[in-house]
């Protein structure tokens, strides 16, 4: 097996792999039309694109309608709790380097109650890939606010006059707290997005794809984002924090592509056996 | 007169006669060094050939706070502290009083204190003991870089008749790494220390002891539950510091870079729990250390462990609570949350450490345990077992190691949560071909398909419980020590002076059984029920203010009728003479 990225690949070069052959025989509970169906499809275009064995992939999600998607894979999956993909997936790929690891989740997991976790998980930089698929509200619990909510929705009953705080935009909020490669893709457009998955997984280092993924059934208007995405007009992204920072800054919020690929060296602690644990004894001699 | 230890009317026994022991506290405050002065005596006692236990006592502040070692060496193994201190060495006053409790003197006593110092606070006048004023300050400027703690150490070596041998050795192991100037300005307070009191009788004379320090161990508990996770076979640590357990993390993470394992640094608690969440689904032992608010962080996450039958280790290091409580101290007030404080019917394993040697032992078999029945450990350890060191006869290696079930390539119609005669289903680590399959804190079939189904929940939930019950934990369960008519029941740290209360009636040629719990969870009733054979009068000793240990014994086991509690809070020390006190007069609370 060998490494590259976040990359493990298959000793045996096989057969091409199709998509389908990364779908499990379970069904999704997602609302028919929810962008998370198209998302999916991303994501095994991408791992059969990748070649990745099943066996090497370790795809982590936390709670939400997004967070249900390890199960519609056929790789090893961990589904935890709310808010939590990002260590769990910390933990995976520090114990075991030489898997792929994948974390997903929604808005609300990732930006909210595992806000804490987004931001160390950039700056810690471990060799991992994660997808938010932020449609801007909580559909589990039926359609609540997420940190990613404009400040005037009024369309939920605990907030009927808008949220009033200003939304995270999370694009700027990985850039800020060190993400190496940071991509934004639309789930209508799933060959883009699997590009930028293939791109995120081969990235070394920490890698954040923002995927905007309608919800069709509490925030209906999103249907309209289709109009409102555009790729970036650069054919180079940003390599400089400063310079991705100055696009960003400008950015609507629907500039699709890869929007920073920085260099900085993943944590990756060096795991090697030196001693027999007997040699501790010494040192308790009375 | 102490508070709660009356120490004039309760008959102290004669010491064995063979024994020489001593009970010493060094206080101090500013940097005084009252630690180091406390790790000096300890060291050259354990070269002198004698056991010994240091505890410490701190407040909050970072630095120059009141601290205070308390210290018991003896010929004979020390399983805790004494009921009163022989000598109280007093680098200065400075907050001392604040200690008073925790420092239990009489008339016997000898305190000797810094003569620059204002008055005698109240209680030691109260104690009766005697006050010898010294000059500490102004003798250790008479030595280049010449520090008050070692003169203060100097007089405890000459007042307690300890071999000097010893000292020079514990010096020049201690210090020798900082240079020749080191030990000798170490050496030169300690001497000037030693003629000080060079007039005055020792209290007593230690000399030499029996044994051969080459064959004892010089560990804390912290260090001891480290050595013990190792052992066990824990490759994967993540954990965020927390009083008082950081020394655990200290120790481990270069001794986990050295033999190929990893320690991360996590951002919170909750981050340390799922990092070895998944670390340990990817395949390696895993274990965080923590105390109580850490532990309350982290319930969620054990459950899902429990629900996703993924191993881990917790141990929690406890201090006072509830909320920050007193971090620097000790109390064993998260039994309960240990025990039940996680969401649903969430069954899993509690272990308690009930010596400081013992930490080694009891943590490298929550690894052994956790690993095969394939669920969350918690291991409570406390303050005054993780941050005391003890100089003990050097501990057994234990044949417990992580030996986790885990499932054959390409096994056909794998099922991860399958039902299986003990409980337990072949876990697939990633990596393997052909058993890929989602792990899930939702309930699930036993393929690991999300399901609410009733069946499902109660074959699952079954499967869990049953896994735990069925599981042969053999004697260490719990120590069971003597026999006879009455019982104590105790665990965790206050078996010390549980332990040393039964051997004092015994030498009395009372018969005594002593009871120590060392699984807690899940309950062991036939091995209880065999324990308590033959015994009409339970005493049930413990260190919490709402009863947590006596609750737990009552909700899961047959007691005889004749039971009572002796529960108090932190941060106080149990005394063995208040446990004996207890046993002779029924009527006493």
């Amino acid at each position: 097996m060998s490494i590259r990225g976040n990359l493990a690949l298959h000793r045996d070069a096989q057969a091409p792999l199709r998509a389908a052959d990364f779908r499990s025989d379970v069904d999704p509970i997602w609302c028919p039309g929810c962008g998370h169906h198209a998302l999916l499809l991303s994501v095994t275009t991408a791992l059969a694109e990748l070649g990745v064995a099943h066996e090497n992939v370790a795809f982590v999600s936390g709670i939400g309608c997004s967070s249900r998607i390890p199960a519609y894979t056929n790789v090893y999956g961990f589904h935890g709790v709310h808010g939590r993909a990002l260590p769990i997936a910390t933990g995976v790929k520090l114990a075991r380097p030489e898997l792929t690891v994948i974390a997903a989740g929604g808005d609300g997991d990732g930006l909210s109650i595992g806000g804490n976790h987004f931001t160390h998980a950039c700056r810690r930089n471990v060799d991992m890939t994660y997808i938010v698929m932020d449609n801007q509200v909580y559909g589990m619990t039926k359609g609540q606010a997420s940190p990613t909510t404009s400040s005037d929705w009024a369309g939920s009953k605990l907030t009927p006059h808008g949220t009033g705080i200003s939304p995270v935009e999370p694009a700027r909020l990985a850039l800020i707290a060190g993400a190496n490669f940071i991509a934004r893709g639309f789930s209508g457009q799933p060959k883009e997005v699997a590009k930028l998955i293939v791109e995120a997984i081969r990235h070394p280092g920490f890698s954040f794809v923002h995927v905007l993924s309608p919800c069709v059934t509490y925030r209906k208007e999103q249907r309209e984002w289709r109009h409102a995405v555009h790729p970036g007009l650069d054919a180079t992204p940003p390599s400089r924090m400063d310079e991705a920072m100055r696009r960003l800054a400008d950015d609507d919020g629907f500039t699709t592509g890869i929007l920073f690929a920085g260099d900085r060296a993943p944590f990756r602690p060096e795991r090697r056996k030196r001693v027999e644990i007997g040699a501790f004894d010494a040192q308790f001699a009375a | 007169m102490h508070p709660l230890v009356d120490t004039e009317t309760i008959e102290r026994p004669d010491p064995m006669v063979t024994e020489r022991s001593v009970s010493l506290v060094f206080t101090g405050s500013g940097g005084a060094g009252a630690m180091t002065a406390g790790q000096i005596f300890l060291d050259a006692a354990a070269k002198a050939g004698f056991y010994g236990l240091m505890t410490r006592s701190m407040g909050p502040q970072i630095r120059g706070g009141e601290a205070a070692a308390m210290l018991r060496v003896s010929t004979r193994p020390v399983t805790s502290l004494d009921d009163t201190f022989d000598l109280l060495v007093a680098f200065d006053w400075g907050s001392v009083a604040r200690f008073a409790a925790e420092l239990p003197l009489g008339p016997k006593s000898l305190v000797l204190v810094d003569d620059e110092q204002d008055e005698t606070p109240a209680f030691v006048v109260a104690s009766g003991a005697e006050v010898v004023r010294l000059p500490f300050e102004r003798t250790a400027e008479t030595i280049p870089d010449g520090r008050v703690n070692m003169v203060g150490a100097g007089v405890a070596a000459h007042l307690t008749g300890l071999d000097p041998a010893g000292i020079a050795t514990a010096i020049a192991t201690k210090l020798g790494r900082k240079g020749d100037a080191a030990v000798a300005a170490a050496r030169g307070a300690i001497e000037a220390g030693m003629r000080l009191v060079a007039d005055r009788a020792p209290v007593i004379r230690l000399g030499s002891g029996e044994g051969d320090a080459g064959d004892r161990w010089n560990i804390s508990g912290n260090e001891a539950t480290g050595l013990g996770a190792l052992r066990g076979g824990i490759g994967f640590v993540a954990a965020y510091p927390i009083t008082p357990s950081t020394e655990i993390l200290e120790w481990m993470a270069p001794a986990l870079e050295k033999t190929g394992g990893v320690l991360v640094q996590a951002e919170d608690e909750l981050a340390s729990i799922n990092m070895i969440v998944g670390s340990s689904f990817a395949g390696v032992p895993s274990m965080t250390a923590t105390s109580g608010p850490g532990l309350s962080l982290m319930a969620e996450s054990l459950g899902l462990a429990v629900a996703s039958e993924t191993p881990v280790v917790v141990v929690d290091v406890m201090r006072g609570g509830p909320s920050t409580g007193i971090p620097t101290k000790s109390e064993q007030s998260d039994l309960a949350i240990a025990l039940d404080g996680l969401h649903g019917d969430a069954p899993h394993l509690v272990i308690a450490p009930n010596s400081i040697a013992d930490c080694l032992a009891a943590t490298q078999w929550a690894v052994h345990l956790a690993e095969k029945l394939q669920t969350p450990a918690i291991v409570l350890s406390d303050q005054s077992l993780g941050q005391s060191r003890v100089v003990t006869d050097r501990p057994a290696d234990r044949p417990y190691r992580a030996e986790r079930l885990v499932a054959e390539a390409n096994t056909p119609n794998y099922r991860r949560y399958a039902t299986t005669e003990s409980g337990v289903s072949p876990m697939a680590i990633p990596g393997t071909p052909g058993l890929a399959h989602v792990a899930d804190g939702l309930e699930h079939s036993e393929r690991g398909t999300p399901s609410a189904a009733a069946a499902d929940h109660q074959r699952q939930l079954d499967k869990r419980q049953g896994k735990l019950d069925r599981h042969l934990y053999g004697p260490d369960w719990a120590d069971v020590e003597g026999d006879g008519e009455v019982a104590i029941v105790t665990w965790g740290s206050v078996t010390g002076p549980a332990r040393e209360a039964a051997a004092r009636m015994r030498a009395r040629g009372e018969k005594v059984r002593l009871i120590s719990l060392r699984l807690l969870s899940p309950a062991r009733p036939v091995e209880m029920a065999e324990a308590l054979s033959g015994v009409e009068r339970v005493l049930v000793v413990e260190q919490s203010h709402s009863k947590q240990f006596f609750k737990y014994l009552r909700a899961n086991y047959d007691l005889p009728a004749k039971n009572k509690s002796f529960a108090r809070p932190g941060p106080l020390p149990v005394r063995p003479v208040e446990i004996e006190a207890r046993l002779s007069d029924w009527s006493m609370q």
